[in-house]
């Protein structure tokens, strides 16, 4: 459980080279997912991840474990279930009243000594405010590498964790290796990864494992939680139908058309980077790789020329609808369908022929 | 009360290229400004200064052109501007760029006064990490409230602060002690229009500039290349869908001719959707 070997300073080594791992780090072995349980609920994020850890933990012929740290309670014995179910084959648990909200102390604690005891090759946490935070702060106790936010996750042929994520803003990608440190860790954001199915497992081995920590030696105490609003929640990450808007709309009161058309047919609204720098709209309405990563069934994007960035987050739409009066703009790159128009002539236009199409009294014209 | 903030020098992201053909980054003529989420932690602790009375310095690591971030927080009201530079640091990534501005801020409480809170922007636009605050959170022993929304109060005296804190699902109120380290949510403040003095002042100033050892760091293979655990092995642009987008004719047709056909073939494509569309949408 100690740090002292990870302070050995590391050997000199140029960008590239593979070197040998530490003798001390040679017994680390298996893919941990962090479950993020936070007020009573299992974030998805940590389905997706459990689906991601899988595959490498089968490329590598080793084990995939949740690791769920949460309050005695329904609340974490659901989240245990919840890990078998989307796939772990064991899961380390540390109850304790403690961790009943997330608070950096407890919860670094938690997870530091959870890998220190049990020594896992990897481990993977969403990119969410709760997973960042702890992450930084348990890959800084540890010492080892962090990749943040990554799109692709794989195995290279010698085991090392090949952690893929947007660079200089979106505008490429890059591959980063951890190679002389364990765990390799790395966090993913909500939506990047799919989801994978759920399988009705029965609950596996559960290791449990004892916070060594007092509430007296916690110096962070949580006074109250307010709970988000529902109707100010976006929901823009987890949405089947998304419409956006980008600089092409001309103004930030044109954005009420973007508005009108996802009302219309049920749809959840944002808008591109640009539009939130200006502060057109807020930052938790941005898709795209540095805002919402989304996965609709169906995405419009209005005046949204299709940076780089902007394509990482929106990729994985079954249908990508691009308006846009550029036909040169990258976005019809990556469109399913396009129509080389103005958006702000055309929204209107869309948003009266949904309305006409869907309302209950057009069934003859379906039939027809 | 002695306050830090820690900001970076960036390319502005709205203006960089990728080399089409190279896939590389075309630096020359990009211009740089201060990550723009850090103002916003910049904008706080002068809020913070005004109330409770003290001195602000901001740090930055980078190389020597990294100066001109510096006079620009100068230019908002900053008291005193330190920048961390040596060729060590090149290479550095995140947890080798916590352990050098970490070594920076010892030495900075060491020189100027030990800081009561150490700000840092919520993450920077070129990594988009948000590693760095919770490294040097740690490393200094500090306690960490990342994405605060709101400073609600401080007593200095008591050593007390309470802060808002943005979770998944709502907001946190947390109750804690200072020294902290504190990431600011974007959007939490406005930053101030720095005042005429404030330039003259700026222009006027000098910046004290460190070199590793004169940081007070003695292991350098801590630093840079040497002290990151991860390394950069391809960088690559992403590949595109072999098929472009399908347009629709536009010959001869009104905005809503087009629109009944743009529906015509998202339906064609998705025939699901619609049944969907029929009993969720139309509200």
């Amino acid at each position: 459980m100690s740090n002292a070997n990870r302070e050995a300073p590391p050997s000199a080594g140029r960008a590239g080279i593979k070197r040998e791992l530490p003798e001390h780090f040679r017994d680390y072995r298996h893919v941990w997912v962090f479950i993020e349980l936070e007020r009573g609920e299992v974030h998805p994020v940590s389905f997706e991840l459990l689906g991601e850890g899988r595959k490498l933990a089968d490329k590598l012929g080793i084990q995939l474990a949740g690791i769920v740290l949460g309050p005695p309670g329904e609340a974490t014995q659901h989240a245990v279930a919840e890990a078998f179910a989307y796939g772990a084959d064991l899961v380390y648990l540390v109850e304790a009243p403690l961790l009943a909200d997330y608070r950096n102390e407890p919860f670094t604690k938690a997870m530091t000594d959870l890998v220190n005891t049990h020594k896992p090759e990897i481990l993977l946490l969403g990119a969410t405010t709760l997973g960042r935070d702890l992450a930084g702060s348990v890959a800084t106790t540890l010492l080892t590498g962090l990749t943040a936010d990554c799109t692709e996750l794989d195995v290279d042929v010698d085991g090392s964790l090949a952690a893929t994520r947007p660079t200089f803003g979106g505008s490429l990608l890059c591959t980063i290796y951890t190679l002389n440190y364990r765990p390799q860790m790395a966090t993913v954001r909500p939506r990047v990864m799919a989801m994978p199915p759920r399988t009705a497992k029965p609950v596996g081995r559960v290791v449990r494992h004892k916070l060594s920590m007092t509430e007296e030696e916690i110096i962070t105490k949580v006074l109250g939680f307010n709970l988000d609003r529902q109707s100010a929640k976006a929901n823009l990450a987890y949405a089947d139908i998304v419409v956006a808007g980008g600089l092409g709309l001309g103004s930030a009161e044109n954005l009420q058309l973007v508005k009108n058309l996802a009302r219309a047919i049920g749809a959840e609204y944002g808008c591109s980077r640009p539009l939130v720098q200006k502060g057109w709209m807020p930052a938790d309405r941005q898709v795209g790789q540095t805002g919402k990563t989304i996965r609709p069934k169906l995405y419009i994007a209005a005046g949204i020329s299709g940076a780089i960035q902007h394509r990482v987050g929106v990729e994985g739409a079954d249908l990508i609808v691009a308006i846009n009066t550029d036909p040169n703009a990258p976005i019809f790159e990556f469109a399913h369908l396009g129509i080389v128009t103005d958006a702000i002539r055309f929204l209107p236009a869309l948003t009266e022929a949904f309305t006409r199409r869907l309302s209950p009294h057009s069934h003859d014209k379906l039939a027809s | 009360m002695h306050i830090v903030i820690c900001i970076k020098q960036v390319p502005d992201s709205a203006q960089i290229r990728v080399h089409p053909v190279t896939n590389t980054i075309m630096r020359q003529g990009v211009p740089t400004i201060i990550n723009p989420y850090d103002l916003f932690a910049l904008e706080e602790a002068l809020r913070l200064r005004g109330a409770h009375g003290g001195e602000v310095t901001v740090l930055t690591m980078g190389p020597p052109m990294a100066e001109d971030a510096l006079r620009k927080a100068l230019t908002y009201g900053a008291d005193r501007a330190v920048l961390l530079t040596d060729r060590c640091f090149a290479g550095s990534d995140t947890l080798a760029t916590s352990f050098a501005l970490s070594r920076a801020i010892v030495r900075i409480g060491e020189t100027f006064g030990a800081p009561d809170i150490v700000f840092a922007g919520k993450q920077t636009i070129d990594g988009d990490t948000a590693q760095v605050g919770p490294g040097i959170a740690k490393r200094l022993g500090l306690l960490q409230f990342t994405y605060v929304a709101k400073i609600d109060s401080i007593d200095v005296d008591a050593r007390e602060i309470t802060v808002k804190r943005r979770s998944e699902g709502g907001t946190q109120m947390l109750k804690s002690r200072l020294p902290c380290l504190i990431t600011m949510l974007e959007g939490t403040n406005e930053i101030r229009r720095g005042s005429l003095d404030d330039a003259m002042r700026a222009a006027r100033s000098q910046i004290v500039k460190w070199s590793a050892a004169e940081a007070g760091i003695e292991d350098f293979n801590k630093c840079g290349l040497r002290g990151s655990p991860t390394v950069v092995k391809r960088v690559f642009a992403p590949t595109t869908r072999a098929e472009k987008a399908t347009q629709i004719d536009m010959t001869d047709k009104t905005q809503h001719d087009l629109a009944d056909e743009l529906i015509a073939s998202i339906f064609t494509r998705q025939p699901a959707l619609e049944h969907e569309l029929a009993f969720d949408g139309g509200q």
